[in-house]
């Protein structure tokens, strides 16, 4: 593909699809960051070896998880022109992503139920990590909210058909990111943290 | 693209809505004018990351004396003119951080990339003019926040501008971990946020706004350089941003990712099992690509003034670009040379040396293509050229030493030394003002459509090409005799008497260097008001930005965008009347592109 073809329209759509992705590289090397520190401070004499991920975690997977689904069931619709299906697909996986917040939430009263609070002399580095990881998580989470949120209200006021479908796909690929982002990290944190 | 579409797009980009002095001069979102709100505050940021240099070098050269400068510039951190030892290591700690990040990062590639990334892939603007402008804005945000930290009443920042825990981990380790290291803390954020908006612009920009005829393969490698150096960013800042958010936590929440078990004035803290150095790992995956973040775009500009001044082809094209790609891969896997004495298990040393030594073969390509290009050529010595040959000699010298340095074995020896701070200096500190200087004088009439005085540009570049090995050339001495760096002073130490006059020679050199930069700085600031008239393509170069007119209009090209034909470097080709054949020329009959 000659990237130096088309209309200015034409290049400066795709130049701004492009630079979500290249922003999700960005985010995604922040939480880089994190996860090589985690390994790096797997050394220390105080690393619990150990550790469950809470029950709550599993959950939250799942639901995110589901949430992408329905995002996806929501843009299948809107490409059908099948308004009312898409607003109820919309909101679902706004519901589902509220739920997951709350549900990693759960996971943190059951971290502190173990006796591991995030700071001070009663926390350990492993479950500070775990929670410093899930938080900043949630952060990008609420983000992708806003997002739908932002989506859902220019669905309300009928900007999207099937020839116009760019805010949403550009917020789905956010969505879509921070799901698999959470995979990785619910893995990570389960095998190798 | 056909010229009714390409006009309309035109129009649709803003002609038709008024320009008020809000919309022109301070919230603009014209990358050209962007570019110089980006030049005019890392200048102002570089005047104030000088002047401390100078102020620390007063200190070692005359340790522990009265000078009246301190006690007009520093106030009650100077009693009776003497510099306290606190604000000493806080001066070193702004001075690193503004010059690597405020002006060899955002002065540098925010000036250039801005102005010639549309201008010379032959695009009306970047991709999105608005993210452009809240890029600056918050780069300025981050400054007036860092220059802010200077008024905190217990000190700016003190802990170095690598800010190792514990000193940038405890409020109340020294003076300038409390206040002066949170508003650090913040203005660097808000300053990576800055960066990575900047940086996600300049590569979706030069992806797919090329001009139609501008393969990657025909782009200039000023551009080459701005977007590699743009996508090393994007990977490598927000790593430091992750160690700024543990970082943060450390110190006002209580974890311990990076305090191990520590008393204070007898008190025992409670942070337990943490270590500096995975503080150090996280920086220095930053700290060390960070370096190229630098470099690299004077390299660029380099490689482009050097060839239209010495009216030659680049030598090597492709290996330039490949030697850019090469460098930027390898930056982001050198990282532990700066940890070498962290403690480090020595097989990993020797693994970090093998990749650090691999960076010399890449650089001396880029070394070598410069010198050949220069060679037999017709050089036109202006100010950008002598600057631009200026950078590739400090590239040179301060490249060798870090072959020394990036040698465990030999490292250890000469770390924390002024062998250290010579060559860093050298080779990415002067090497990267030369290339900020060199693009100054070379795009000045682009900019502001005069040109700069010729003969100040001659006595600027001769002096501080002279003060500047005067500066740091000895500092390779004292560093091998084993003078340590960021001591405060060092006329406690007998062992180290001997070297007092050199760093008495040191900071004269660097008082007259910096006392020459007036002649710059007059000679910017008046030339925009007084300075000759520029032509249109006063270099007489080959690259698209010179086709635009002197005059700047919003979206570049008053009416359609140049097709391009041949790459960036036709100079002197048999069989063209003139020495130079701009980009949007085509092809004659029978004429063979020349290329790579």
């Amino acid at each position: 593909m000659d990237l130096t073809e088309g209309t200015f329209q034409e290049k400066n759509a795709r130049a701004k699809k492009m630079m979500l992705w290249f922003g999700i590289i960005s985010l995604f090397m922040s939480f880089a960051g994190l996860t090589s520190a985690v390994i790096v401070s797997k050394s220390r004499p105080d690393w619990l070896n150990d550790f469950q991920l809470p029950s709550a975690f599993i959950v939250s997977t799942v639901v995110i998880v589901l949430s992408s689904i329905s995002f996806i069931l929501a843009k299948r619709a809107l490409k059908q022109d099948n308004r009312s299906l898409a607003t109820l697909f919309l909101c679902l996986t706004f519901v589902l992503g509220v739920v997951f917040i709350y549900s990693q939430f759960l996971g943190f009263s059951q971290i502190i139920g173990l006796g591991y609070n995030f700071t001070g002399p009663t926390s350990n580095v492993t479950m500070s990590f775990v929670y410093i990881i899930a938080a900043a998580h949630i952060a990008h989470v609420v983000a992708g909210l806003l997002s739908i949120l932002v989506v859902i209200y220019n669905h309300f006021k009928q900007k999207y058909s099937s020839k116009e479908m760019l805010g949403v796909e550009l917020s789905a690929t956010f969505w879509h990111f921070v799901d698999i982002l959470w995979i990785f990290l619910f893995l990570f944190l389960n095998y190798i943290g | 693209m056909s010229a009714h579409a390409d006009t309309h797009a035109h129009d649709d980009h803003g002609h038709h809505h008024k320009e008020t002095f809000v919309t022109k001069y301070i919230f603009s979102m014209d990358h050209k004018m962007i570019a110089k709100q980006y030049l005019i505050t890392g200048t102002i940021m570089g005047i104030i990351g000088i002047v401390m240099s100078l102020m620390f070098r007063m200190q070692i050269a005359w340790p522990e004396e009265p000078n009246v400068l301190f006690e007009a510039l520093l106030g009650k951190w100077a009693p009776n003119g003497v510099m306290d030892a606190d604000i000493y290591l806080a001066l070193v700690t702004i001075h690193g951080t503004i010059m690597v990040f405020f002006v060899l990062t955002a002065g540098l590639s925010g000036t250039f990339s801005n102005l010639l990334i549309p201008l010379q892939i032959g695009a009306r603007d970047m991709a999105s003019g608005f993210l452009n402008m809240v890029s600056y804005w918050l780069f300025f945000l981050s400054s007036v926040i860092m220059v802010l930290s200077l008024f905190v009443e217990a000190g700016p920042a003190a802990a170095g501008w690598t800010i190792y825990p514990p000193l940038s981990a405890l409020p109340m380790a020294q003076g300038g971990s409390g206040a002066g290291m949170t508003l650090w803390l913040v203005a660097m954020a808000i300053f990576i946020a800055s960066s990575l908006l900047g940086s996600l612009n300049y590569v979706v920009t030069v992806i797919n706004l090329r001009t139609k005829g501008m393969s990657m393969t025909r782009l200039p490698l000023t551009i080459w350089a701005f977007f590699v150096t743009a996508i090393i960013g994007i990977i490598s800042f927000p790593v430091l941003l992750s160690a700024a958010l543990l970082l943060i936590m450390d110190r006002s929440f209580g974890t311990s990712f990076f305090l191990s078990d520590i008393f204070i004035q007898g008190e025992v803290l409670h942070y337990q099992g943490g270590s500096p150095v995975l503080f150090e790992h996280l920086f220095w995956f930053l700290g060390h690509p960070e370096v190229y973040i630098v470099l690299l775009p004077a390299l660029g500009i380099t490689s482009e003034i050097i060839s239209t001044n010495s009216r030659k082809p680049i030598f090597g094209y492709r290996a330039m670009v490949v030697s850019i790609l090469a460098i930027a891969f390898l930056s982001t896997i050198v990282w532990g040379h700066h940890m070498f004495v962290s403690g480090m298990n020595p097989f990993l040393g020797s693994v970090f040396t093998f990749t650090t030594l691999l960076i010399a073969i890449p650089s001396a390509v880029k070394a070598f293509n410069y010198i050949t290009t220069l060679w037999k050529g017709n050089l036109q010595m202006n100010p950008a050229m002598l600057f631009s040959i200026g950078l590739v000699s400090t590239f040179i010298t301060g490249g060798l030493t870090g072959i020394i340095l990036g040698d465990s074995a030999l490292d250890i020896n000469v770390h924390d030394t002024y062998f250290v701070v010579a060559h860093f200096h050298l080779v990415m500190g002067i090497s990267a003002l030369y290339g900020m200087f060199a693009g100054i004088y070379h795009w000045y009439p682009k900019m502001f459509g005069r040109m700069m005085n010729k003969n100040l540009g001659y006595i600027h570049f001769w002096i501080t090409a002279i003060c500047a090995y005067g500066v740091f050339f000895p500092m390779h001495f004292i560093g091998m005799a084993g003078l340590p760096r960021r001591y405060y002073t060092n006329s406690n130490f007998p062992l180290f008497d001997d070297l007092a006059n050199v760093n008495v020679v040191i900071t004269v050199f660097a008082l007259i260097g910096g006392a020459f930069q007036l002649v710059f700085l007059y000679n910017f600031f008046s030339s925009m008001f007084f300075g000759k008239k520029a032509e249109q393509n006063p270099w007489k170069s080959n690259t698209l930005e010179w086709t635009t007119p002197v005059e700047h209009v919003h979206g570049n090209w008053p009416g359609e965008i140049p097709h391009v034909h041949r790459w960036a470097y036709d100079y002197s080709k048999p069989g063209h009347e003139a020495d130079f054949v701009p980009q949007n020329v085509p092809l004659m009959d029978g004429e063979e592109e020349l290329q790579h």
